[in-house]
């Protein structure tokens, strides 16, 4: 269950950000997930709110857009989106694939009042 | 009115910046270093008390042993002949971080030190997020577990350089299949290198302990 340390560092980042701009109110996170980053984004969500409970954040949402997958074969430079984890080129069957997408674990923006 | 602020900015951009600076570190030390990753008890320990009997007198080593709780792993392999151990115990974290490896690296000295191993707390989801600063991901894998581990953590898995199929002496006994298990792991990652090993009958650990050597 590392949500729940991932969540954290979302409230670190977003205190940061907080202060720095003197923000009033956080209505929302904006955050970028990919598929294969090993963050589940309903465990994320559960951690987050549990945490910022009775907290300058208690009520902000997490906005999670998850990411899908892409490679691009090394051999035939063929862009996929690979599906169901399986890194195998779907044109030339080469496993040597570079991972383009799918690893993200972002925060994109804040929503404020 | 709402108001959207771009942030764009990694969530663990703490940990890789400090994870970073490990890299920058041991790469000025010429140090290789190693982040052992797996299930509970598919033999991390037992991988590196083989590797310290045969290697401690050609390379020399510095390990950390990251644990939920006690130090009993990093008392076997300083019973092995470790002579640079330093144990994490992450009192309830189920991964290492950056930071915790950076504090135990303070304490050691690594003057003369070629090899790094990390062995990280077993589990195979939550250390994939997190960069040690580590050269490669080492993942093991077990003749007890089941064969489709690499298609269950594929994040995992798809991050490590090297998997080590442990426990061969056990195969038969299980319904473990060699090839479904390289096929499942290679589907994920068609760079892998993989070894099979028994740490129990010594089976396999040659090519292990030769990898190593031409590493350093």
């Amino acid at each position: 269950m590392h949500e729940l340390r991932i969540a954290e560092s979302i409230v670190d980042i977003t205190l940061r950000e907080i202060e720095r701009r003197n923000i009033a109110a956080v209505k929302s996170i904006g955050i970028r997930i990919g598929v294969i980053s090993g963050v589940n984004p309903s465990a994320l969500e559960f951690s987050f709110e549990a945490i910022t409970t009775e907290t300058p954040l208690a009520g902000a949402k997490l906005k999670i857009e998850e990411i899908p997958a892409r490679g691009i074969c090394r051999s035939c430079k063929r862009n996929f989106e690979v599906a169901e984890f399986i890194f195998v080129c779907p044109n030339c069957f080469s496993g040597d694939i570079e991972l383009k997408q799918g690893e993200e674990l972002d925060i994109v923006y804040l929503e404020t009042e | 009115m709402t108001q959207k602020i771009e942030i764009e900015e990694k969530v663990l951009s703490e940990n890789d910046k400090i994870a970073a600076e490990i890299r920058k570190r041991m790469k000025e030390k010429n140090i290789i270093s190693l982040n052992l990753v797996s299930s509970p008890g598919s033999g991390k320990t037992s991988l590196l008390e083989k590797t310290l009997s045969e290697l401690k007198d050609k390379i020399n080593m510095a390990l950390i042993a990251g644990d939920v709780q006690t130090e009993n792993d990093a008392n076997r392999l300083i019973k092995a002949g470790g002579n640079m151990v330093k144990p994490i115990v992450t009192g309830g974290a189920c991964h290492l971080d950056a930071k915790m490896v950076a504090q135990a690296l303070n304490e050691m000295n690594l003057d003369k030190v070629k090899l790094l191993f990390i062995e990280n707390v077993g589990n195979l989801v939550c250390p994939s997020s997190y960069d040690l600063g580590e050269d490669m991901k080492v993942a093991l894998i077990s003749a007890t577990e089941g064969d489709d581990k690499p298609l269950k953590y594929p994040a995992m898995f798809r991050r490590a350089g090297i998997i080590v199929i442990n426990k061969i002496d056990l195969l038969g006994l299980s319904d473990f299949d060699m090839d479904r298990v390289k096929k499942n792991a290679l589907q994920i990652n068609g760079n892998l290198k993989i070894f099979e090993t028994s740490c129990r009958t010594g089976a396999g650990l040659d090519k292990w302990f030769d990898w190593l050597r031409n590493l350093v």
